[in-house]
């Protein structure tokens, strides 16, 4: 069933996608360009590694309102972390620290919300009624996030389909992670409480490239409106995957949407290599009722080792522990990733759950070449009743994280009999993934008590209605029909000028390509040679298209007008040159052919090209350049006729 | 309002719409509307909400309301009901272990939600309590008693008078210490009540409650009732204290005297200061640290003293510039017999307030002065004002808290009428509630932003 071998990243294609039954879904956080926090009156965006105090907080589960704990939350209550928050003064008061009830919703965030939920083809909530998300890794202080679902089931267009947008909340955002190393971890607060708002499409993507290109529309809506931030962190996918048999696994935080498609294959791959792993265990005999595992304390038998790990926890007068999983030989060196091990998910379940951060935190008998020496291996496979057909993993940690470890060690590997755990994991910089979590489910989810439910209004929806951006995708189809070149369009139809685009074209019959060339390329040109094309805004550059479609600057002058204008720092009429008579023109080229004829050129060929040059520094934007180069009968091959 | 719990919290045109279609809460439901069709479940609805919106909790936990005017058709695939049920395991018994008891009277210690309101529902009994904070089992035997179930502000002198005879009761019967879960609001005067009414208690008599609910993760719930359940148990100070958090870090407790503590801050988990001294105690998991010597010590034997009574008609007069006297006139004409004036800087009231306070003396009422400031005593011979006053029949009552004042003045009152076994009363300390001295280092509100309050706080976490 499962005898397909993952191929490298390059060489899958897309039936090989489909042999594995690949589909992936979106979760994409977009931080909205607010002055102030969601809930509190703190400003937004600031962020700085100064910090003036810290506090210490831990975090228990609570019951949900359907009367249930959830499992992620038992998970974190069983790592038992100190959990440390620094605070800088001008980025969080009372609120984020937990020691003041939220202030009423930022209205702003919630418009920009609601006016993305819009262009993501949703249904809107009449009443926004806010939860309690709980989050006990203690990224949020309260431990929960404050979040409410305010769109439901829209769509956005993809290839010739219509991608499902599942729903779309508003929510504060986390904390940023200092460090966590054992029992001690440590936030930053700054970013805590930005408004965010969470879009999840349904899981219709059947290859890699497809997740990102998903994404990059779902990324360019938003940014279409200009009232989201940009910059990194700014929006982070959580990328959710599966294969045929396998389980929804989240990759959290995805920053860059170029790392999406090696992030989803070499999941991809995990959970089909996780699913062969079962079929290997089941050919072992080996199902969730027959798996056997124990452990036994090996401390005694470890006195002097040379291995350092093992060593320095002698030192430290660690218990160190042996975990026998029976009829596992060779398992642990199961591959799951690109470099990647079945070995690596138990480790990451001890480093994580039991705390134990120091890698490595785990050798096991299937690794040859470790440092016990041989001797040891073999008491120790006695002394556990391990035979030849089993694996003995090691781990060694103080009293009570050894025991959690080697739970979570036994835990992990009874998992292997079932399959892919559900889990959230976290990308890495080469595209493979590390397990964070136990992915939380609904039963986490409880009403925030703290503020009223609110009704939204029709007239709110149409008043934001009214400011809304077209959908960018409609902007892209009518460029397309317009002719508009292909390396302009993708940022034409995002930019904030496209309305004044828009009305170039129709009521002023600007050509089209010019006003995209104008409007997108000649900033970007002018960015290049060092100006602040800050200046050019709306006002300014509808002038320049208005005296454009006037013919009173020529194409050709467009850009030495806008350059003008930096260079003075303000618009004003002086851009704008009289048009030259027919008689100045013969005037000018009888002057520039004396100018020519006193420079020694080495190559005549040139001759066409300098006169040329020389002329236009007269008349540019004063007379056409095609005339002109009529008038001088220029050709590639040179002047044949003056006059 | 809705007839019956099929339809809780429902009413108007959104109650219409789901008798129309039969649709109970806890249907399974797919609702129709104008703009599109929302599955989830129907929720029971706050009371307090308006009446035009159904309440769905759609499958991914999270709830929406709906306009109901919306609504055009409801299908129903099925039902199901919340059962809230904080997991109860019988609380361990060692006999070893210290007897606790603990007495409820309506705070938010250990707390389930109600869906419906949003309010917390108490979680109190043993068992519920070992289900929620299993690490009360490392220090006593505990039981519970439901009291009441009274939000701090409806506390009342009925309820003072319940506590301080069930005190009694439990003392009685040979407990080792008594912990009183308690809405925070009023903590403090319920503190200093029972200082006055338990007296020479033999055993730790701790008050608790939380500032952070104990339905968020991140409440100070628990570990203020691990503080407090280890106090009453293990601790050899026996009076009445308030043991809240001492800084806004889950690092330890204070031990507040009874009579000395107030809520400083309306939402803090540090809430609590000792005012005019400093605390008995820190206490954190580990050990309790003293940070004084001079508190009554635990006893081994089941006496202790309760003089439960309360004369209602006292009040607090907060003096404001410009009051005028028919405030302390109207208090007269109404009966009272004890007034509580929080006069400004060493207590001071303005002169139009002297003929009704010379009326308030002639009409036999028991005029006490404390000071608004909090900190620092009354001394009403440094202004001739203050002299003045003092011949109206104005009493100072050193550095008591005005809250404190109140309550004492009423427990005297209830004793007798007669203002002169008042006076005693009220000027005798009984609990610390007046103390000679006033330690140096009692008065500590660091300014903030001062660079040596700011490395302070940088190096310790506050």
């Amino acid at each position: 069933m499962y005898d397909f071998i993952f191929k490298p990243f390059s060489e899958m294609t897309n039936e090989d996608y489909q042999k594995v039954g690949f589909k992936s879904g979106l979760e994409i956080h977009q931080q909205l360009l607010t002055g102030k926090k969601l809930f509190c009156r703190c400003p937004a965006g600031h962020y700085s590694k100064d910090f003036d105090a810290e506090i210490l907080r831990h975090m228990r589960p609570t019951l949900s309102e359907m009367g249930v704990y959830d499992g992620t939350a038992l998970m974190e209550f069983k790592t038992k972390k100190d959990i440390v928050y620094r605070i800088n003064r001008n980025t969080v008061c009372t609120y984020e620290m937990d020691d003041t009830p939220p202030f009423l919703m930022n209205d702003d965030a919630l418009d920009i919300a609601l006016g993305i939920g819009m262009l993501f083809n949703c249904n809107i909530v009449d009443e926004l009624h806010i939860a309690r998300k709980q989050y006990l890794d203690g990224s949020i202080p309260t431990g929960f996030q404050r979040t409410a679902i305010y769109a439901l089931d829209g769509w956005i267009p993809y290839k010739d389909k219509k991608v499902k947008i599942v729903q779309m909340s508003i929510e504060e955002d986390s904390c940023r992670e200092v460090s966590d190393i054992g029992h001690n971890r440590v936030y930053k607060t700054d970013r805590l409480g930005m408004p965010l708002i969470e879009t999840v499409t349904e899981p219709a993507m059947k290859t890699p490239d497809e997740v990102a290109e998903v994404a990059w529309i779902c990324s360019n809506t938003v940014r279409s409106t200009h009232q989201v931030r940009r910059g990194l962190g700014a929006a982070r996918e959580d990328v959710n995957v599966s294969v045929t048999g396998g389980t929804r696994i989240e990759i959290k935080g995805v920053p860059k949407i170029s790392l999406i498609p090696i992030l989803t294959y070499n999941e991809a791959m995990r959970q089909w290599n996780l699913l062969r792993l079962r079929e290997e265990l089941n050919r072992r005999g080996i199902t969730s009722e027959t798996f056997k595992a124990e452990s036994f304390d090996i401390t005694k038998f470890m006195k002097k080792p040379h291995y350092a790990p093992l060593k320095s926890a002698v030192e430290k007068g660690f218990r160190i522990k042996s975990v026998v999983l029976k009829g596992f030989v060779g398992l642990l060196r199961w591959q799951t990733q690109t470099d990647n091990y079945f070995s690596n998910e138990v480790s990451d379940r001890v480093r994580v759950i039991a705390c134990l951060t120091t890698i490595p935190n785990i050798i096991h008998s299937d690794s040859k070449g470790d440092n016990i020496p041989s001797s040891d291996w073999t008491a120790i496979r006695k002394f556990s009743n391990a035979d030849d057909n089993d694996t003995v993993v090691i781990v060694w940690g103080n009293e009570e994280d050894s025991k959690t470890a080697v739970n979570e060690i036994i835990i992990r590997a009874k998992e292997a009999t079932i399959g892919v755990p559900s889990e959230t994991r976290q990308g890495s910089r080469d595209g493979t993934n590390g397990f964070e979590r136990i992915l939380p489910g609904a039963d986490r989810m409880y009403p925030d008590t703290d503020l009223p439910p609110m009704q939204i209004t029709q007239q709110r929806l149409d008043n934001i209605k009214a400011g809304l951006p077209e959908k960018y995708w409609l902007r892209h189809s009518w460029y397309k029909e317009l002719g508009i070149p292909e390396d302009t369009i993708q940022e034409l139809s995002i930019s904030k000028y496209a309305s004044l685009f828009k009305k170039a074209v129709n009521e002023w019959h600007v050509n089209p390509t010019a006003a995209a060339v104008i409007l997108i390329q000649y900033p970007k040109r002018l960015k290049k040679k060092g100006f602040n094309i800050g200046i050019l805004d709306e006002e300014i550059l509808s002038n320049i298209l208005k005296l454009f479609a006037d013919g009173k600057i020529p194409r050709d002058a467009v850009l030495s007008a806008m350059e003008k204008i930096l260079v003075n720092g303000f618009f004003s009429d002086d851009i704008i040159s009289t048009p030259a008579s027919v008689d100045e023109v013969k005037k000018e080229i009888l002057n520039s052919i004396e100018i020519l004829n006193n420079i020694s050129l080495r190559n005549e060929m040139n001759k066409g090209i300098i006169l040329m040059s020389i002329l236009m520094k007269k008349l540019r934007g004063r007379f056409p350049a095609s005339l002109v180069a009529e008038r001088i009968a220029f050709n590639k091959k040179g002047i044949s006729n003056v006059g | 309002m809705s007839d019956n719990n099929d339809f809780k919290g429902y009413s108007g045109p959104a109650l219409e719409v789901l008798k129309k279609y039969n649709a109970m809460i806890w249907s399974d439901v797919e609702l129709i509307t104008d703009n599109g069709s929302f599955q989830g479940l129907i929720l029971p609805r706050s009371e307090t909400a308006d009446d035009l919106h159904i309440v769905l909790k759609i499958p991914v936990g999270y709830n929406i309301g709906i306009a109901a005017g919306k609504i055009t058709d409801i299908r129903i695939n099925g039902r199901k009901e919340a059962h809230y049920k904080i997991p109860e395991k019988a609380f361990p018994y060692d006999y070893r272990k210290p007897r606790v008891k603990l007495l409820g009277t309506g705070g938010t210690i250990a707390s389930r939600l109600d869906y419906r309101t949003g309010a917390v529902i108490p979680a109190f009994s043993p068992g519920e309590l070992y289900g929620s904070v299993p690490e009360l089992a490392d220090y006593c035997n505990l039981e519970t008693e439901k009291l009441y179930g009274v939000f701090s502000e409806n506390m009342a002198p009925e309820n003072w008078i319940g506590l301080a005879e069930a005190i009694g009761k439990e003392i009685e019967k040979g407990v080792q210490g008594i912990v009183i879960g308690h809405g925070t609001d009023t903590m403090h005067h319920t503190s200093a009540i029972l200082s006055f009414m338990v007296q020479n208690s033999p055993v730790p008599i701790v008050m608790v409650g939380s500032q952070r609910s104990s339905d968020r993760p991140s409440s100070d719930a628990a570990l203020n009732l691990i503080h407090s359940v280890k106090t009453a148990a293990e601790s050899d100070i026996a009076e009445i204290m308030v043991c809240m958090f001492g800084p806004t870090s889950d690092i330890y407790g204070l031990l507040h005297r009874g009579t000395r503590v107030r809520k400083m801050h309306s939402s803090y988990r540090s809430t609590f200061r000792t005012i005019g001294d400093i605390p008995i105690a820190t206490v954190s998991r580990e050990k309790i640290t003293p940070l004084r010597n001079d508190y009554k010590k635990r006893r081994h034997d089941n006496n202790v003293t309760i003089n439960a009574v309360f004369e209602e008609k006292v009040a607090i007069v907060y003096y404001y510039p410009n009051m005028h006297p028919d405030i302390i006139d109207s208090l007269i004409k109404n009966g009272y017999k004890g007034i509580i004036i929080a006069g400004t800087g060493l207590g001071h009231v303005n002169k139009p307030l002297y003929p009704a306070l010379d009326r308030a003396r002639q009409a036999g009422v028991a005029v006490y002065m404390t000071v608004q400031t909090l900190w620092g005593y009354v001394q009403m011979y440094v202004y001739e004002t203050g002299r003045v006053m003092m011949d109206l029949g104005v009493i100072p009552a050193a550095n008591m808290l005005p809250e404190v004042a109140y309550v004492k003045l009423g427990w005297a009152l209830g004793q007798t009428n007669d203002l002169e076994k008042v006076k005693e009363i009220m000027l005798t300390p009984i609990a610390g509630e007046i103390t000679e001295r006033e330690p140096s280092n009692g008065y500590l509100i660091y300014q903030g932003g001062l660079p040596e309050v700011e490395e302070f706080i940088k190096l310790n976490r506050k």
